[in-house]
């Protein structure tokens, strides 16, 4: 039988690099040691992929891509559908815990600066990825076709209809119809099941690749390649990801599904948070919701664009600045210009900076799911934000410490006091 | 400078209560796990509620889920289906009904769902008359509603008061009441257990498999929490020679 096996593997590495691919990824590449709890993320964004996709195929199978059966198919999935409601509830809680795992996944690299050189291209495949998700979310979310479905896809593709001069264009361009419409669910239908799947599908496996390239970074921000055994070749604080760190992603794997079943069986709509209530009430163009929020993974960006006043009589500058507050992520590994990498050794100037930017996200995040009313608004004789809604003027305060996070990090990472950063990984 | 700081804290403060102008919701006393309260519930929706709304995603056959027998619904509860398998649909046109309430009665499938079990069990009790209405009736959470009342003949007849006053800071106030004019064939404490056990039977009808999911979670949590065990014990004995 044994030999059987290895004349199989034989005869299959002879024509493809099975073996070869499987030591070069897993079993033979040495990640550092030292990987702490924010190191589980990329392996569970893996894993919301994968559950995705598989859900996704079976919820393909009874849905209904036309506006007129889109939200009774839905209700047939969740009722009539043997085990519909829980692949549906999967698909629809893994779209946010995609986001959760990400963002998380994204902080990780701002507390360890694994966007450093030289792994640029790591996270620029991973901004691409972010982006990719984004509108993946987006599509997804008109295909049930509800109310807020409906008012959402309206709003963002309001957004394009903005741009000078070629807006409007765009807009029906992307709609397909002077409004939302059938026209528009196939279209979205046809992005969200396969045109962004298979885009997505591609920049992981870039995103992987080019992280195996130049190794994993660690909490220390320091290269494991640059002390190796000096027989071996191999470097002295890492191991190899198999069995080490699959064996540990499985622990990872277990806690994060723990979350994900609570979710899933006990709170699937997590308070309107993740299952709108008014995305229960069929779509309909005639009646527009008095509040139309997009879901919360959107709303920091959200926030930025309603807190850029209109200008010239146009909504495009704010446009521009929620466009921008995405598109800076790509831009962090030339604006970060400190000596080390890790916030274990950096000063207290970035650390500042960075809460700044956490506090603000959380804020924008919070204020984008509410109206701008929410907080009331300042009275009339109040000094400069006199009849301005209280909130308004918050979201714009967090805007500006949002990009100023961005556009000063040149200047405070390079004057920060730094520590002395250690020859090998600590603990 | 410390006007700044002073405009920025006051922003900062959660002032909630000051954007609070909608009605305060009741509490609706429901329990999903009560099979009798689910079919006295089936009944009243059967009755009342089926003639122009539809709930065009619900069979009558699921109604087996609040311990119904096939028997017992086909008898009891179907007057506008001949199979069991069918859902519940009404004949009524929607051109003739935007004529007669201004728009079309919305299907009631999942509209605990959107509304939530608190709304419906206010809306439902909150109904009152208003003669400048066509129909006569107007609503305390749902103004202007094209609905009448078709529960009056067991609750009675409603009147709005509204009662002003002025707070400490010159605030005026205004507090809406509602009071018994004509009785119905009901007592309230009996009114509000019917809208209870209807509502109750609203929320399981938005997601009948509701008492499914909350039982199946348990056994998928816990089997994750012993799974757990043996997953951190293999990734420590692996990680022995490590360090």
């Amino acid at each position: 039988m044994r030999n059987f096996i290895i004349c199989a593997l034989n005869w299959v590495d002879e024509r493809f690099p099975l073996t070869a691919m499987w030591k070069a990824h897993l079993s033979e590449y040495y990640a550092p040691k030292n990987f702490n709890f924010w190191y589980f993320f990329g392996s569970l964004a893996l894993l919301v992929l994968v559950i995705q996709i598989v859900t996704g195929i079976f919820l393909t199978m009874h849905y209904k891509p036309d506006a007129g059966l889109a939200f009774a198919s839905v209700e047939y999935i969740m009722r009539d559908v043997p085990w519909g409601w829980l692949i549906r509830y999967m698909h629809s809680t893994g779209a946010s815990m995609f986001f959760v795992v990400v963002y998380l996944h994204m902080f990780r690299s701002l507390l360890y600066g694994s966007h450093r050189k030289p792994r640029e291209l790591v996270w620029l495949f991973g901004v691409a990825i972010f982006l990719c998700l984004m509108g993946e979310a987006f599509f997804g979310y008109l295909l049930p076709w509800g109310q807020m479905s409906y008012w959402g896809a309206q709003v963002i593709i309001n957004l394009f209809a903005s741009i000078p001069f070629i807006g409007p264009d765009v807009a029906v361009w992307l709609r397909g119809d002077y409004m939302v419409s059938d026209a528009t669910l196939n279209r979205f239908f046809a992005f969200h099941v396969i045109a962004l799947p298979l885009v997505l599908l591609g920049l992981v496996v870039a995103h992987i690749i080019a992280l195996h390239e130049v190794g994993s970074n660690n909490p220390d921000g320091i290269e494991i390649k640059q002390n190796k055994d000096p027989k071996t070749g191999i470097p002295l604080d890492g191991v190899p990801f198999h069995p080490y760190y699959t064996v540990k992603d499985i622990v990872g794997v277990v806690v994060f599904l723990i979350v994900f079943s609570v979710i899933v069986f006990f709170a699937p709509e997590m308070g309107g948070y993740f299952l709108e209530a008014n995305n229960f009430i069929p779509a309909n163009p005639m009646a527009t919701p008095p509040h139309i929020a997009p879901v919360w993974y959107f709303t920091p960006f959200y926030s930025i664009l309603r807190a850029v006043p209109p200008m010239f009589n146009s909504q495009f500058p704010g446009v521009v600045a929620m466009g921008l507050s995405v598109l800076v992520f790509a831009a962090l590994p030339w604006l970060d210009r400190s000596p080390v990498k890790s916030i274990r050794y950096r000063g207290p100037l970035y650390k500042t900076w960075l809460a700044i930017f956490v506090v603000s996200f959380f804020i924008l995040g919070y204020l984008g799911t509410e109206v701008t009313t929410v907080w009331g608004t300042f009275d009339k004789e109040t000094w400069i934000v006199g009849g301005v809604d209280r909130a308004t003027v918050v979201a714009r305060i967090c805007t500006v410490a949002y990009f100023l996070f961005f556009a000063l990090m040149p200047w405070y990472t390079k004057y920060d006091k730094t520590k002395p950063v250690p020859e090998r990984v600590t603990g | 400078m410390k006007n700044t700081l002073m405009i920025l804290m006051l922003a900062l403060l959660p002032l909630a209560a000051q954007a609070n102008e909608g009605l305060r919701l009741d509490k609706a006393p429901i329990n999903p796990s009560n099979q009798a309260s689910l079919q006295r519930g089936a009944r009243i929706f059967v009755n009342y509620c089926l003639n122009c709304h539809s709930a065009a995603s619900m069979r009558y056959n699921r109604l087996r889920d609040i311990g119904l027998t096939e028997e017992q619904i086909k008898n009891n509860l179907m007057f506008a289906a001949e199979k069991i398998g069918e859902t519940m649909t009404v004949a009524m046109d929607k051109k003739e009904a935007t004529r007669w309430f201004g728009a079309p009665p919305p299907d009631l499938s999942v509209i605990a769902r959107s509304r939530g079990a608190d709304w419906l069990y206010t809306y439902l009790r909150g109904f009152y008359r208003d003669d400048t209405r066509p129909t006569g009736w107007n609503n305390v959470v749902f103004d202007k509603v094209g609905m009448p009342h078709v529960l009056s003949d067991l609750q009675g007849e409603q009147r709005l008061v509204i009662e002003e006053s002025v707070d400490a800071r010159g605030n005026k106030l205004a507090s809406h009441k509602l009071v018994l004019d004509k009785p119905g064939k009901m007592s309230p404490p009996e009114y509000d257990a019917m809208v209870a056990d209807l509502v109750n039977y609203l929320v399981f009808m938005g997601e009948p498999a509701r008492s499914t999911r909350i039982t199946l979670g348990l056994g998928v949590v816990l089997f994750l929490i012993l799974m757990l065990i043996p997953a951190y014990y293999l990734k420590r004995e692996y990680w022995k020679d490590v360090h």
